[in-house]
C-alpha cells in the first residue's frame, strides 16, 4: 500500500507484543492474540494539524480527520459529532463540586449514542476496504448506528443482539431495513457467536475484525472536550465502562493532543464508571488488582452489561497511570444520576449517563474527586430509548377533566400554602 | 480414532494455519491443560499463542467449554468429557 492509500495511518500494531500488520480488516495479533491498534505518523500529522487547522473546519467529529484511521475523506457520517459541552452549574451545586461539564453525546448525530462516532470511522474504513456488508455485536446504540448509517451509505447490515433488549433500542434498529438478529443470551454470548461468523463470513464486523478503526473513533468524544474547554485537558473525567474502550480513548486523545501541542500537557485523572450489577472492572480497581474476573451481567444499564470486557485490562491500566479511580453504583442510584442531569440540567440521558453521573456523585462525596477541583461527565447515549427503565420511577401524571376547579385542586395539593 | 479422540476443539481463524488448515480438531478427554498440552505435542507454534510463558491462557483469550466461559468453571482444571466441544476465540470488544 503506497502512503497515500493510507492517509495518516503506518500499520496495525499489536498492544502486547509491537508486531506491525498491513491496514487490512483483521484485529488480533497472529502471535499472541494481542489487540491490534491503528499506528499513525505523528510526524506528517504534527505539521498539518493545528488548532488553526482544526477551526477552520466544519464542526464534526472530522474536523480531527487525520487522528482517525481513514486513508481518503471519510465516506459514512460525516455530519457526526461535535456535540455540546455544557457547563452544568445547577449539578454542580447538586454534586457538591466547584466546576461541572457535561459533554453530551445523548444528541449525537443521527442516532443518539456516541456509538456513532465509531461507525463513522468504522463503515468509513469498510468501504475503503470493499466491504459490502457490515454487521456488528450491540448491546443496542452500536445497532442502532450500523443500522441507520449502513442504510444512508448504501450498504447492507447484519447486527446481532441480546433478545431481552428495550423496545426502543429494537425498533431503532429495524426502522432503517437492517437484518436483526436477537439472541437468546448475554451481550458476551451475542459477541462470542459474532467471533464466530466474523471467522466464516466476508463481512465488515465493526467491533470484530474492523475493531481497530472502530475503536478510534472514541477519540473525538476527546478531541472535542479538550477544544470545548478552551484547548485544555479537564483535570477529572467520568467515563462509563462496557469493554472499558472509550475510557482508554478518551485517555489517548489527551495524549495525542498533548503530545501534538495542541493543548498543553496538564496532568490530567480518567476515572470509570460502572453498575454494581455488572462490575468486573471497577471491582478489580477497588481491589487494586490488574486483572477482572468475568461475570454474568445483572443491571438495568443493558449498554454497559458486558461481563468479559475487552480492554477491562487496559482501562485498569488507564487508570492507574493517571491516579483515577473506578466506581460502581446500584440500579436505584443510577435511576436516580438519570433524575438528577434531566432535573438540573434538563439532558434525559439513558441507564448509562445515570451510571456515570451517580459515580461522579459518588466519588465527590469520597473526595476522590475534590469539591475544589473541575469535571466532565461523558454522556454517551439518550434516555429516550432506555424508557423501560424508568418508567414508574418518575412520577406519574395526574389527569383532570377539562375543568379549571379541578385543575386549581391539583394545584392547592402542589401548593398548600398559597392560595388561589 | 474419533472414539478416543471425543472431545471437540474449534480453533480461531487465526490458528488454522499451524493446524493444518483444520477449523475443529479433536483430543482426549481430561483437564483443560492436558487438552491444551496435547495441542503443543501436535502442532507447532499454537501452544505459545494461547498461554503465556508461566503456560497461563493468555488475558486476551477466552476459552469455553460446552459454551460456559471456562473461567465461570475451574480454569485450566476444567474436565472435559467424551463429547464435549472447547471453543478458543480472540477476547471481544464492546457494543
Amino acid at each position: 500500500m503506497s502512503q497515500s492509500h493510507q492517509g495518516y495511518m503506518k500499520a496495525l500494531k499489536c498492544r502486547e507484543c509491537g508486531r506491525e500488520y498491513p491496514l487490512a480488516a483483521t484485529h488480533v495479533c497472529e502471535f499472541d492474540f494481542g489487540p491490534l491498534e491503528v499506528a499513525y505518523d505523528y510526524e506528517r500529522i504534527r505539521a498539518v494539524l493545528n488548532r488553526e487547522s482544526i477551526a477552520s473546519r466544519p464542526r464534526s467529529m472530522w474536523r480531527y480527520r487525520e487522528l482517525l484511521p481513514v486513508a481518503g475523506e471519510p465516506t459514512v457520517g460525516r455530519e457526526v459529532g461535535y456535540t455540546p459541552l455544557i457547563k452544568a452549574d445547577r449539578l454542580a451545586r447538586r454534586l457538591g463540586i466547584r466546576e461541572l461539564w457535561v459533554k453530551n453525546d445523548a444528541v449525537n448525530y443521527p442516532t443518539l449514542s456516541f456509538k456513532d462516532r465509531v461507525v463513522s470511522v468504522a463503515l468509513s474504513r469498510s468501504v475503503e476496504l470493499g466491504f459490502k456488508t457490515v454487521a456488528c455485536a450491540s448491546t443496542g446504540n452500536l445497532a442502532n448506528s450500523v443500522a441507520a448509517n449502513a442504510a444512508a451509505a448504501g450498504l447492507e447490515a447484519y447486527v446481532f443482539i441480546p433478545s431481552d433488549l428495550e423496545q426502543g433500542k429494537v425498533v431503532n434498529s429495524l426502522v432503517y431495513g437492517a437484518r436483526v438478529i436477537g439472541i437468546r443470551g448475554h451481550y458476551d454470548e451475542v459477541n462470542r457467536l459474532c467471533a464466530e461468523i466474523a471467522g466464516k463470513y466476508p463481512w465488515a464486523f465493526v467491533n470484530v475484525n474492523m475493531r481497530p478503526y472502530y475503536a478510534e473513533g472514541s477519540k473525538s468524544m476527546g478531541f472535542e472536550i479538550q477544544e470545548q474547554m478552551g484547548w485544555r485537558i479537564p483535570e477529572h473525567t467520568v467515563v462509563c465502562m462496557a469493554s472499558g474502550s472509550l475510557l482508554t480513548k478518551i485517555h489517548k486523545s489527551y495524549q495525542e493532543f498533548s503530545k501534538l501541542g495542541i493543548v498543553p500537557n496538564t496532568p490530567w485523572k480518567i476515572h470509570g464508571a460502572q453498575a454494581t450489577g455488572c462490575n468486573p472492572i471497577t471491582l478489580a480497581k477497588k481491589a487494586g488488582l490488574d486483572f477482572f474476573k468475568p461475570q454474568k451481567p445483572n443491571t438495568i444499564a443493558k449498554s454497559l452489561a458486558i461481563g468479559t470486557p475487552a480492554d477491562g485490562f487496559y482501562a485498569l491500566k488507564v487508570m492507574k497511570e493517571t491516579g483515577g479511580h473506578g466506581e460502581d453504583v446500584t440500579d436505584d442510584e443510577i435511576r436516580e444520576g438519570i433524575r438528577m442531569l434531566a432535573e438540573c440540567e434538563g439532558i434525559f440521558a439513558e441507564t448509562a449517563g445515570g451510571v456515570t453521573v451517580g459515580v461522579a456523585r459518588k466519588l465527590i462525596a469520597q473526595g476522590k474527586i475534590p469539591a475544589d477541583s473541575s469535571a466532565v461527565l461523558c454522556i454517551t447515549g439518550n434516555g429516550l430509548k432506555t424508557l423501560d427503565a424508568v418508567v414508574g420511577h418518575v412520577g406519574e401524571t395526574r389527569e383532570i377533566r377539562p375543568s379549571l376547579r379541578e385543575f386549581e385542586g391539583v394545584l392547592a395539593s402542589d401548593r398548600p400554602t398559597v392560595s388561589a | 480414532m474419533e472414539g478416543i479422540m471425543s472431545v471437540r476443539v474449534s480453533i480461531p481463524p487465526t490458528l488454522r494455519g499451524l493446524c493444518g488448515g483444520e477449523a475443529t480438531v479433536r483430543v482426549r478427554p481430561g483437564t483443560v491443560a492436558e487438552a491444551m498440552q496435547q495441542l503443543r505435542e501436535r502442532y507447532n507454534g499454537v501452544h505459545e499463542r494461547l498461554c503465556n510463558e508461566r503456560g497461563e491462557i493468555r488475558g486476551s483469550v477466552l476459552m469455553f467449554v460446552n459454551d460456559e466461559d471456562i473461567r465461570f468453571l475451574r480454569d485450566q482444571e476444567t474436565e472435559l468429557r467424551p463429547g464435549d466441544e472447547v471453543s478458543i476465540i480472540p477476547a471481544f470488544a464492546g457494543g
